[in-house]
């Protein structure tokens, strides 16, 4: 007979099998779709009807390795523009940290966290209402009669990196920041007193104890955002894309969603998503090995 | 004390370029919303001559012309369904399993534990989560938005690390007094995970709200559509106008007197489905805080 304490245990155990099911059927199942990328994938046919291509899916890649370029290069033109841009917050926070009215403290966090909460489509309605050709941006510059030529921003090729890097701080910089803010509340205040002891001024304190204690966590998102080079999101792309600066928004999250549903070919598709997914959590392992290393932490 | 810090002139230098920084920041943050909302209650033909700060000539035409138009309301009500059926499902499933997972008794409880914490980096891809999702008959159904996602591995390990810190004891008495585990995890485990359960709330609610790519891919019923979609559909139909300038001139020159502009109806829409946010907003925000908080100190 199984002692009490087991027989509690596999109660336990009996209550979490549906919630291991359920992980199984909605984050496993879909894994198996993967296979889908050796076989000529057809909506209308059952699985056995499919017909095996091997690795022709593959090969279309290096077939298509002109697209693939394009692709890859816009992908990672905007990665490292994000990269470019993770000191930002960093340094909003470092900045906010030195206003001590608590009140006028509050209202900055509040206000600048509002955009972290909306979805894509309403920043690029918001967009749209400030940013396109007769938005409120370019009224202002006729009412002013500042004499500009009007390039609406949402289809201007040249800038299309620049302007979706610009939106993605606007969205993320103010909840990024609390993150630091976090940090900040968290580095010992005995320091700061040693420091100010000594003789640090603002500027000192800033130096030598708020920027080294706000380094960990600097890294540890830098690092997460290394290990998401191919990773630029779906939505962002999605929203803003038209056919002005079609050859800039041309992601690989974008792309594979063009292949799926405008092309029709889910196999490809699969295989691109698929080889995206592979590499990005290799990307994730190294960048996290190499923390390990050279850190000492985990950032997984 | 006071008065002897009173810093260098570059220290205060510093503090008038900080303050006024920071509020031009707020300003870059907030204003956009604001806009489009004095913008939805102006008078078309005035605002198109520009609003900057005070709504031209009040007009709530928009708004009405918006309700009475059946597809926005009810997609409204579709969206605010999905997100509290949601956010109930989620968060008590989500807390239970993490309850299961401090139970050192379970057998298996590492592997299990390990399966789910995978699932935050496994990542299917679009079109093999299409096929599932279409294959399990999510396809135009309700369930499609409310199914995906109940048992978040990131909610878990939160809502977990935050069990294992409440005092045993209290558990440990309920069961002596005959309680099973459904009335400990309602009646004390839940109850006591309140501040890491509104935390959790507020990431599923807002997520959920957030959400169209299933509603854009999978469902195409009329009946079913949420307010993001919706607003989505009148600015892509929007930007094509814009964009075909040929089309608005000869649209301008036929010389009709077009009672709505659709930009005031695109604002009002784009006011509309940002409104349960803004409403909930000082909840959220200072729960989202809460969250990163306890985050931290996870490390």
């Amino acid at each position: 007979m199984l002692s009490k304490k087991n027989r509690i245990g596999w109660k336990y155990f009996l209550i979490a099998m549906p919630f291991m099911i359920y992980v199984i059927a909605f984050y496993f199942v879909p894994l198996f779709g993967w296979i889908y990328s050796f076989y000529n994938y057809n909506p209308a046919l059952s699985f056995s009807q499919l017909k095996f291509v091997g690795f022709d899916n593959f090969m279309k890649m290096y077939n298509e390795r002109s697209e693939i370029y394009r692709v890859l290069k816009n992908t990672l033109a905007m990665s490292f523009l994000l990269i470019l841009v993770t000191p930002l917050p960093l340094i909003a926070a470092i900045m906010m940290n030195e206003i001590r009215h608590t009140k006028y403290k509050r209202f900055i966090q509040t206000v600048t966290t509002l955009p972290n909460f909306i979805s894509w489509i309403v920043v690029f309605a918001l967009a749209f209402a400030v940013f396109s050709s007769d938005g409120l941006y370019y009224t202002l510059l006729k009412n002013l009669h500042l004499d500009v030529p009007v390039i609406g921003l949402l289809g201007n090729n040249g800038a299309a990196w620049f302007f979706q890097a610009g939106l993605y701080v606007w969205k993320t910089i103010g909840w990024t920041m609390i993150i630091y803010m976090a940090a900040i509340a968290g580095i010992d205040s005995e320091q700061y007193e040693a420091a100010r002891i000594d003789g640090a001024g603002k500027f000192g304190l800033m130096r030598h104890i708020t920027i080294p204690g706000l380094a960990p966590t600097f890294f540890v998102l830098l690092l997460l955002q290394i290990s998401n080079l191919l990773n630029n999101g779906f939505d962002q792309y999605f929203v803003f894309y038209n056919s002005l600066v079609a050859d800039k928004l041309d992601v690989l999250d974008y792309y594979i969603y063009k292949v799926g549903w405008a092309v029709s070919d889910y196999s490809y598709a699969t295989v691109l998503g698929m080889v995206k997914s592979l590499l990005g959590i290799a990307l994730l392992f190294s960048v996290n090995y190499l923390s390990k290393k050279t850190k000492g932490e985990s950032i997984l | 004390m006071i008065g002897k810090q009173r810093g260098s002139l570059g220290e205060r230098t510093f503090d008038i370029f900080n303050y006024v920084f920071m509020a031009l920041f707020s300003f870059i943050c907030v204003y956009p919303f604001y806009y489009v909302f004095i913008y939805s209650i102006s008078e078309p033909r005035l605002a198109q001559k520009g609003v900057y700060f005070w709504p031209a000539s009040l007009n709530i035409d928009a708004y009405v012309k918006v309700f009475s138009l059946n597809t926005i309301p009810h997609a409204f009500l579709v969206s605010v369904e999905k997100t509290l059926l949601f956010t109930i499902l989620c968060v008590y499933f989500s807390a239970m399993l993490s309850y299961l997972f401090t139970k050192h008794q379970m057998p298996f409880r590492r592997l299990m534990y390990r399966i789910v914490i995978s699932s935050m980096y496994l990542n299917s891809g679009l079109i093999p989560w299409y096929i599932t999702m279409k294959t399990y008959g999510l396809r135009n159904s309700f369930l499609l938005y409310v199914l995906p996602g109940i048992i978040n591995a990131f909610y878990i390990i939160l809502i977990k690390t935050y069990i294992e810190q409440l005092p045993s004891s209290l558990e440990e008495s309920a069961q002596l007094d005959g309680a099973g585990f459904m009335t400990v995890f309602n009646k004390i485990i839940f109850p006591l995970s309140k501040p890491i359960v509104a935390t959790v709330a507020v990431y599923a609610s807002v997520g959920c709200w957030n959400t169209w790519i299933d509603n854009y891919l999978l469902v195409e019923k009329a009946n079913l559509q949420t307010i993001q979609v919706i607003l989505y559909g009148y600015l892509n139909e929007a930007q094509s106008m814009t964009q075909d300038l040929a089309a608005m001139a000869a649209h301008a020159g036929a010389g009709r007197q077009l009672q709505f502009s659709p930009e005031t109806i695109k604002m009002s829409i784009t006011v509309i489905s940002v409104l349960p946010i803004i409403l909930v907003y000082p909840f959220l925000q200072k729960n989202f805080i809460k969250g990163i908080m306890l985050g931290a100190v996870k490390g």
